[in-house]
């Protein structure tokens, strides 16, 4: 019963960290980049919001503001990654830490409350308001990014993802494409913070540890369910939310049990080991074809070396 | 149309892998050519075409488009002087995006990627009026994934993408190589169809020297980064087999080494 109770947290608390979840989709499915940063981005966007908050900056400016600050922090990792050559995954971690200081110094203290109630609140009487309102932005939001992947620029940046090399041979700024998918990436964490800030009605410098994981387990278990039936990019991106809601759904579930609550970080990374480790298990080791794909893959091999 | 003069490209410079890839190229190509290129393994016929596309930076020398001097141009700007396909099929295409898609993205190469729509409808019906001809059923799946298409379909749109903005200079590297012989030669048919009704200046290095003689107007033999035979005209078209081979010994002072070169001839 406790557990039904607590559904509607679940149910808000998914959509909020759906967000996030969007922003490393087009890092880690469209681009194809593992990025770190954002475990520091989304905490960025919590505590400029609730800095901004105190000083009497309107709400929707104050969010305008922290998604920008998330793509300057995705912008850090893009120029280290393209302009300086390091590896993204160590260019996200890189720009995590300068975050983690950066933080601080917005902050001022490890967290700060939230000075001035939102339309974003945990608060029970406006639970629904708040469930509403999430909905209705990050529908907006998969509407917005439904319709720029279909632009020119959208095309661009996906092609860079799927095959860097077709994508420099026809005239694609590849590095370009890089560092806009990592700012646009990192400013949609960033809002999520920034939401999150709201609903639990404080910023601290470590919000956002272990964010990775939570967004991989919302990608992970959304394209699970609907990966069979459609590749439409709409609804892939609306899966996604609705893998983080299942995701807190599950958290919800487990804290009721009584679990000791240092072993949820365990279970979240559990979550996402089984998801992406069920499709390669599956097919590796339980198909026929096996044989056949090694045979293929050798012979391309083999091709390439010749290829002087 | 095309002035490669004195390239030279070492890869590892300095190391005990150094490799001289490019030895002083020399090359001019007039308005219109179609130049078959063959040569053993690792006599830098792939190179060349790497150094005229900009995947890196050559040591030394100059290379021209179009009265354009490329020399430092990166490799995503020079793309709108040139047209490639690549050995390997999957490399040409975006897998994971439609037919229309992949045509349209190379419809704007050269072009500054802007918010309006990454394809047209206008757009659907030419590409789908471009893929009839090459009977392949392709035109009536435009909105498929590339990544479903075979070997030879997927070559078959990355020449079609390559010719879609009419390139100055179109770059084919082994395109057929890793096809099986059937396709090879409908991809081979598919391409002089193209080259001929786009009047393409075109590089084709291939591995069959039979091919080498049948296409193009001009023949070019690689070794060692330099150019050792050149033929064009009426000479070319008399060329046989066993006179390449000839020429490559007396040219080279060796056997012509590649196994597989060999095989097709």
């Amino acid at each position: 019963m406790a557990f039904f109770n607590a559904l509607p947290y679940a149910v808000a608390q998914g959509l909020i960290w759906g967000i996030m979840a969007i922003g490393v989709f087009i890092t880690y499915k469209v681009l194809d980049i593992a990025d770190l940063t954002v475990d520091g981005s989304m905490a960025t966007g919590g505590v400029v919001f609730v800095v901004l908050n105190a000083a009497g900056v309107h709400t929707i400016l104050a969010l305008v503001i922290a998604f920008l600050a998330g793509c300057i922090a995705g912008l850090m990792t893009g120029i280290s990654h393209t302009v300086f050559g390091i590896q993204p995954i160590l260019a996200g971690i890189l720009t995590q830490l300068m975050l983690w200081s950066i933080n601080f110094k917005i902050i001022g203290r490890a967290n700060h409350p939230l000075a001035k109630e939102t339309f974003v609140t945990m608060n029970i009487e406006r639970l629904g308001f708040t469930i509403t309102w999430m909905l209705l932005i990050c529908l907006a939001l998969i509407a917005i990014l439904y319709f720029f992947f279909g632009t020119e620029l959208g095309c661009a940046l996906r092609a860079t993802g799927n095959n860097a090399n077709m994508s420099r041979a026809q005239g694609i700024n590849v590095n370009l494409n890089k560092v806009i998918g990592l700012m646009l990436s990192n400013g949609l964490v960033a809002l999520s913070g920034a939401f999150l800030s709201q609903y639990t009605g404080y910023a601290d410098i470590k919000m956002g540890a272990g964010a990775i994981v939570i967004g991989l387990a919302a990608i992970v278990i959304g394209t699970s369910i609907v990966s069979r039936l459609t590749t439409n990019f709409a609804i892939t991106l609306l899966s996604t939310v609705i893998g983080a809601i299942i995701y807190f759904s599950i958290y919800q579930f487990v804290m009721n049990l009584q679990v000791d609550a240092n072993l949820l970080k365990m279970l979240s990374a559990v979550i996402v080991l089984i998801f992406l480790a069920v499709p390669y298990v599956k097919k590796t080791y339980f198909s026929n074809v096996t044989f056949k794909k090694k045979v293929k893959s050798n012979a391309t091999g083999e091709g390439g070396t010749e290829n002087a | 149309m095309l002035e490669i003069k004195n390239v030279s490209k070492t890869f590892n410079p300095g190391t005990v892998n150094a490799k001289t890839a490019l030895n002083g190229l020399d090359l001019t190509l007039e308005d219109g050519d179609f130049v078959t290129v063959i040569g053993g393994n690792g006599a830098g016929k792939s190179t060349m075409l790497n150094a005229i596309a900009g995947s890196w930076r050559v040591d030394t020398g100059s290379i021209t488009i179009d009265g354009v001097d490329v020399t430092n141009m990166p490799e995503y700007k020079r793309a709108k002087f040139l047209g490639r396909v690549f050995q390997d099929p999957m490399m040409g295409t975006a897998a994971g995006m439609q037919i229309d898609e992949n045509l349209a993205i190379a419809l704007r190469r050269g072009k500054r990627h802007s918010l309006r729509w990454g394809v047209t409808k206008e757009e659907r019906q030419r590409y789908r009026e471009l893929l009839a001809p090459l009977g392949l059923g392709l035109e009536d799946r435009l909105s498929s994934k590339v990544g479903l298409l075979s070997g030879g379909q997927r070559q078959a749109v990355t020449l079609l993408m390559a010719s879609l903005n009419k390139p100055k200079l179109l770059l084919l590297d082994e395109h057929t190589a890793a096809l099986d012989p059937k396709t090879a030669a409908k991809v081979l048919e598919i391409t002089d169809n193209v080259v001929n009704e786009n009047k393409l200046t075109t590089i084709m290095i291939t591995h069959n020297m039979r091919d080498a003689i049948k296409h193009g107007n001009r023949l070019i033999m690689m070794h060692e980064g330099r150019i050792i035979v050149d033929v064009k005209g009426e000479e070319k078209k008399n060329l046989t087999v066993e006179d390449l081979l000839g020429m490559f010994t007396k040219a080279s002072g060796n056997e012509f080494a590649s196994d597989r070169a060999m095989l097709v001839k």
